[in-house]
């Protein structure tokens, strides 16, 4: 038996959810909708009678003060009709609906017994005369997603959840020792397996030795595990690089024997610091935070998933870096979160979008609501991010998610041992996210969003939530020894990774599944969310069973850890898998890689005279990359937990733009943790070396600007790449790894965890076009005093103005150049050793109690900050260009040749040039001296003061006004543009 | 004396307990975090404690409705001993999400028939709103006893998207303001709440509901200005736990 029961509101109640489609059809250029109700639908499978039916929706479905409810039959269920236009949107078969599982709860509550199934769906009634062609753009573009979603239609109606599928075991092999070359890619290719040919030729000689071929699941757990995502392929391997700069007549040749162990993890193992507890070992780096905890920081990326359904694979790419503090050590608890996102300009043309791609606007709203459910509902807050836009991000946007986690001291090491059980909690397993791994290997071609739609799903984040209450329980209690996360892979890496040194065995149909029918190789392959494993001593089971069921989360007992260096897996006592542990993890063949570095040469811009730069400062402002992105930060709840002390928006009224985020994570102590992050892509079209060296520079000086210090800073590094396959790609990628090493060391901040992203190309008709290089640095801090926090609006009228660290003229890949249409060439630099004295003098300055108020001077430049400043303190501010110490030469080598060319001491330069460790800081007039003196040896100059009258005035070199306007003007210029 | 007991209820998706718990302890009462399993397996029982906290969160994740899933729980399986709670004249507080399940279950505007007369639905923009905002409250105006002697603003942050205060109908508006019922008013109205609403107790003064998060406003360090204005230690939210819990050590303990 089937119901359908619609609720809707009432006459006259405001239709909130309607009225969002309303206005986005509008964004769509379709004007002629008038109105757009929102119908939520629930279909009820099983032996209910009708007064069943009728309590369930009174009492459980429908809100009766504002909702009204219909239990309907199909014949009177609103239908189109002339400017009535019906369009009622369900999940596939197989998706993960939350809703499902909670409504079947409620009516168990009821006393109500005889439901089988609950299916969701939503209605949308459209009035207006829109075309057919129109309805199919609304649909196309706003209400569903085909990889997870379908209209309902006469044909599909009321259509069973699936029901029971036999599956009858069959072991599948998979004949490589007769495979020709050919036919080995053919396999590869089929299976969605991404291996190379050198690859499948390693793996057929392993089962040439063994005389067998492998079955199905072995070559996928191979797959899975040699994939980049998994194995790092390009940063672990061998790399032949050659570099050629300009104005550098030699060729620079290296070879490189593992790129992330000589750059990365060398500066962490030069530095060598006492307070990095655990670093590139784990889920996630950890490093020391008071006496009794750690603190654990991790970032990953999801970017394919997130370009074909937004919501989902923001929504899972969230869900899944949470779960990596709590796979790291024996289990951390999350504080917070952070996220980068980089996105194709939200006003991009509907008719340049390539064939298969969704509109950055849709993508932009979909992952900031996939971000905003998964951390809201986790109950973690969302308190540092950057939102960049470009043209280059158009096909693959760029997702990265961070989650932060305190880790008691003594609880961070992990070890399984011979003898425990293999233990699963968290969701069931179904056939989602099949192929995740081997997918973000590979490149995005107008056929992913088909092929690889299994790849695709979303989250739930309450599965989630119940899972970290019960494990942290757990972990206090002692119960478990090792524990990890299911991310990429599925079981096939987290149970691959656990028993690596030891060997397991694995029943596969002890799994709890979501539906019947999965075969044995999905099971261990799925990658369905919410599941960690955890290796439990049998003398604990039953008291770990306890606390799982207490909190209403699923434990199973799936296999145990042997000593035998074997994986081995059953499916009702069939060995379907047997694979030596070394070869797994060992055998990957190693191929050198080419790559190579050629210094590309822009031309510089012609740059009309301009006496006045209002206008552009305004214009600047209201770039996309430079705005507010107020709409995006209070989505997110920022609070919760209640250890904010620094929040991502600061002043008067609360809406200025904060460098870094502050979080205590125990409410009874003063200690803290400040994350920032630096990312800057335009400078990496010039040199990436200079890019990661601004990135670093730029979340230092971050930390520095909200009260921190360099004591303390770990940081990671997330490379977003083209395919590391094509030399010119795996270049830049290098030069940006030996930029990483040099700032890092120089500065003492150690990396602590990193993770890389590559293969973000789309390929159509044969072209394939890479993402710009894109490194995003985020760094950690300890602050051990909250008192010390700084935050960046001016506070007293008075107050002086001065800027500290010296500009140069490097406006190339800056967003003045941009406005110009150009890219130039003087890149800005990193000076590491005097931008650690002002760093280090500035901290010092703070705990003195001599400032104010401090901004991080970025994108925009000087003018920027300190607009940005006057404007969340509400307060006026007069600056003087002739004060900045100003360097016209900055060492970029191309201006040697041409000086000429480049080099104009001019107010524009002072005003947007975006060098690095530059700071505006406001000082109360009586520690002038005392700050001052703070600076010795350091650039820097007083440039202006905090007036009382609103205005923003800034004289320039030959002491006229060059910018005046009034604040609450550039306010508006800089809130505008993402107020969605 | 003995300091009184609180129980700060949880299930799937509760996420502000914590917090709850911290200014509980901060307003010197013994807090336990319980687990609505605990309760229905009878482990433990209600009348155990005098306050009663549903803190924040998206309980079983807001589906159908937020806190409905979870007013509907208590509603069916924990009726008896929560009518027995509230007749013994303890104590609630239901701060967001614990508001919603308050007025979901109609334990507020209060009765314990537990008909839903009220609801708190989606906000007006149709978005999640996190956003520190001011709160007028006319002391000689309310029952609450969780609200004596505070100031008649103050300041705090909300992080909902289903905040939207609505009622049944004009009687029904009527009848929460004759009994002095509306505990806050919104400054600024965030939400689209009727009549600014943002906070009300039950007709006795001892079951509160609120959007606003007391629990994030405990000491100064919270507060989104303090490094310019910090005077004093307390936070604004730690005068709603003191009070509840000075009350419950006059009458209750």
């Amino acid at each position: 038996m089937f119901w359908k029961i619609e609720i809707r509101e009432k006459e006259g109640i405001f239709d909130a959810v309607g009225e969002g489609i309303r206005k986005d059809i509008l964004d769509l250029g379709i004007k002629k909708v008038k109105s757009v109700s929102f119908v939520q639908v629930y279909n009820i499978y099983g032996e209910l009678n009708h007064n069943d039916i009728q309590k369930i929706t009174d009492e459980l479905l429908v809100d009766p003060i504002v909702q009204e409810a219909h239990i309907v039959s199909n014949k009177d269920s609103i239908r189109s009709a002339k400017n009535i236009h019906v369009i009622e949107v369900a999940y596939n078969p197989g998706v993960m609906d939350p809703v499902e599982d909670s409504v079947l709860k409620g009516i168990s509550d009821l006393g109500i017994k005889g439901v089988s199934a609950v299916k969701t769906a939503k209605k949308y009634i459209i009035r207006g005369n829109l075309s057919a062609k129109e309805i199919n753009l609304v649909q196309e573009k706003l209400l569903y997603n085909k990889l997870i979603q379908h209209i309902v239609t006469e044909d599909n109606k009321g259509s069973l959840p699936i029901g029971k599928i036999d599956y009858h075991f069959n072991l599948v092999t998979v004949d490589l020792l007769g495979a020709s070359d050919r036919k080995l890619q053919q396999i590869s290719k089929d299976g969605q397996l991404f291996l190379s040919l050198i690859e499948m030729r390693q793996i057929k000689k392993y089962f040439q030795s063994l005389g067998r071929n492998p079955t199905d699941c072995e070559l996928e757990t191979i797959a899975q595990t040699w994939s980049e995502h998994c194995a790092h392929k390009t940063f672990r391997g061998k790399i032949r690089y050659e570099e050629k700069l300009i104005g550098n007549k030699r060729v620079r040749r290296l070879k490189i024997d593992n790129l992330l162990k000589t750059t990365i993890m060398k500066v962490t193992q030069e530095l060598n610091k006492p307070w990095c507890v655990s670093v590139f070992r784990d889920n996630a780096g950890v490093i020391s935070f008071d006496e009794k905890n750690n603190i654990c920081f991790k970032v990953e990326t999801h970017n394919h998933p997130s370009a074909l359904e937004p919501f989902g694979g923001a929504n899972t790419g969230i869900g899944g870096v949470i779960r990596d503090p709590l796979g790291t050590g024996l289990g951390a608890k999350p504080i917070f979160n952070t996220d980068v996102f980089c996105f194709g300009p939200p006003d991009y043309s509907f008719s340049k979008l390539p064939p298969g791609t969704l509109h950055p606007k849709r993508i932009a709203k979909g992952v900031v609501a996939g971000v905003r459910d998964y951390g809201n509902k986790m109950g973690i807050p969302t308190v540092n991010g950057a939102v960049l836009f470009d043209e280059g991000f158009v096909c693959n946007p760029l997702v990265y998610c961070g989650t932060a986690g305190v880790l008691p001291r003594d609880k961070a090491f992990k070890k399984a041992s011979k003898g425990e059980l293999i233990v699963l909690v968290g969701g069931k397993t179904g056939r989602d996210g099949i192929h995740g791994a081997t997918f973000s290997s590979g490149e995005l071609t107008h056929e992913s969003e088909t092929i690889s739609s299994g790849a695709v799903q979303i989250g739930n984040p309450i599965q989630e939530k119940k899972m970290v209450d019960a494990i942290l329980q757990a972990r206090d209690a002692g119960l478990y020894t090792c524990i990890t996360d299911c991310g990429a892979g599925g079981l096939s890496s987290a149970v691959g990774e656990m028993a690596q040194a030891l060997g397991c065995r694995v029943d596969l149909e002890k799994v709890p599944l979501k539906y019947s029918g999965l075969s044995y190789t999905e099971i261990w392959i799925s990658e369905s969310q919410e599941r960690m494993v955890l290796s439990v001593p049998k003398e604990n089971w039953l008291r770990l069973e306890e606390i799982f069921k207490n909190e209403n989360v699923e434990a199973t007992v799936i296999g145990e850890f042997t000593n035998t260096k074997r994986l081995q897996l059953y499916y009702q006592g069939n060995l379907v898998c047997d694979l030596d542990m070394t070869f797994l993890h060992e055998g990957l063949p190693k191929p050198e890689k080419k790559a190579r570095f050629i210094q590309p040469r822009f031309p510089e811009p012609k740059i009309p005279p301009k006496k006045d730069f209002t206008k552009i400062l305004e214009k600047l402002l209201s770039d996309y990359s430079i705005c507010s992105k107020e709409w995006v930060i209070r989505q997110y709840d920022h609070e919760v937990q209640g250890g904010s002390v620094l929040k991502p928006l600061v002043g008067v009224f609360n809406d200025g733009p904060s460098d870094a985020a502050i979080v205590r994570p125990f409410l009874d102590s003063e200690k803290a943790v400040i994350v920032s992050c630096g990312i800057n892509f335009r400078y990496g079209l010039i040199d990436p070396y200079w890019m990661a060296a601004s990135c670093i520079d730029e979340a230092l000086r971050q930390i520095i600007a909200v009260g921190g210090s360099l004591d303390q800073v770990a940081l990671l590094d997330n490379f977003c790449w083209g395919n590391p396959d094509k030399p010119d790609r795996l270049g830049t990628l290098v030069r940006a790894a030996l930029g990483c090493y040099d700032t890092a060391k120089g500065f003492g901040t150690p990396f602590i965890s990193g993770k890389d992203s590559l293969n973000n190309e789309y390929s159509t008709k044969g072209v394939s076009k890479p993402i710009p290089g894109t490194l995003l640095i985020s760094a950690i801090a300890v602050m051990d005093d909250i008192k010390h926090a700084i935050s960046m609006y001016t506070k007293n009228v008075d107050d002086l103005i001065y800027i500290v660290g010296n500009t140069y003229e490097e406006l190339a890949g800056s967003y003045y150049y941009k406005l110009l249409g150009a890219v130039g060439n003087s890149v800005p630099r990193v000076r590491v050793e005097s931008a650690k004295k002002t760093f280090v003098a500035l901290s010092k300055a703070v705990r003195a109690g001599l400032i104010s108020a401090m901004h991080d001077c970025s994108e925009g430049g000087l003018a920027v900050a300190c607009a940005e400043m006057a404007f969340a303190g509400n307060k006026g501010m007069t600056i003087f260009l002739k004060e900045v110490p100003f360097v016209s030469d900055g060492g970029n080598s191309i201006n040697k040749k041409k000086k000429s060319l480049t080099k104009r001491i001019s107010n524009d330069t002072i005003l947007f040039s975006e060098s690095n460790s530059r700071f505006i800081v406001e000082v109360p007039r009586r520690h002038k001296e005392a700050f001052e003196r703070m600076l010795e040896g350091i650039s820097f100059g007083c440039i202006g003061c905090v007036c009382q009258k609103k205005d923003f005035v800034v004289f320039g070199l030959d002491g006229k006004p060059c910018i005046r306007a009034d604040i609450g003007l550039l306010r508006d210029a800089w809130k505008r543009p993402l107020a969605w | 004396m003995r300091k009184p007991r609180v129980c700060v209820l949880r299930t799937a998706g509760t996420n502000c307990d914590y917090e709850t718990a911290f200014a509980f302890k901060r307003a010197q009462a013994e807090v336990e975090l319980v687990h609505i399993n605990t309760l229905l397996k009878a482990e433990r029982n209600l009348l155990q404690y005098h306050i009663l906290a549903l803190p924040g969160g998206f309980t079983y994740g807001d589906d159908i409705a937020a806190g409905k899933v979870f007013a509907n729980e208590l509603r069916c399986r924990l009726r008896q001993s929560l009518t027995e709670f509230v007749l013994n004249g303890r104590l609630i507080i239901g701060i967001c999400n614990g508001f919603q399940i308050l007025v979901k279950s109609g334990l507020l505007p209060g009765n314990t028939q537990w008909t839903q007369e009220a609801s708190l639905i989606i906000n007006d923009s149709g978005l999640f709103r996190d956003e520190w905002v001011y709160l007028r409250h006319q002391p000689q105006s309310s029952e609450c006893v969780w609200t004596r002697n505070i100031p008649t603003t103050i300041y705090l942050p909300i992080a909902h998207g289903e905040g939207k205060f609505v009622v049944k109908n004009k009687e029904v508006l009527e009848r929460i303001k004759a009994n002095r019922q509306i505990v806050f008013r919104y400054v600024n109205n965030p939400n689209g709440s009727v009549e600014d609403i943002a906070g009300i107790c039950d007709k006795t003064g001892r079951i509160l509901g609120l959007m606003p998060h007391p629990e994030r406003h405990i000491d100064v360090y919270q507060h989104p200005h303090w490094h310019k204005t910090a005077s004093n230690n307390d936070g604004h939210g730690l005068l709603i736990f003191r009070n509840g819990v000075e009350y419950a050590k006059r009458h209750l303990v």
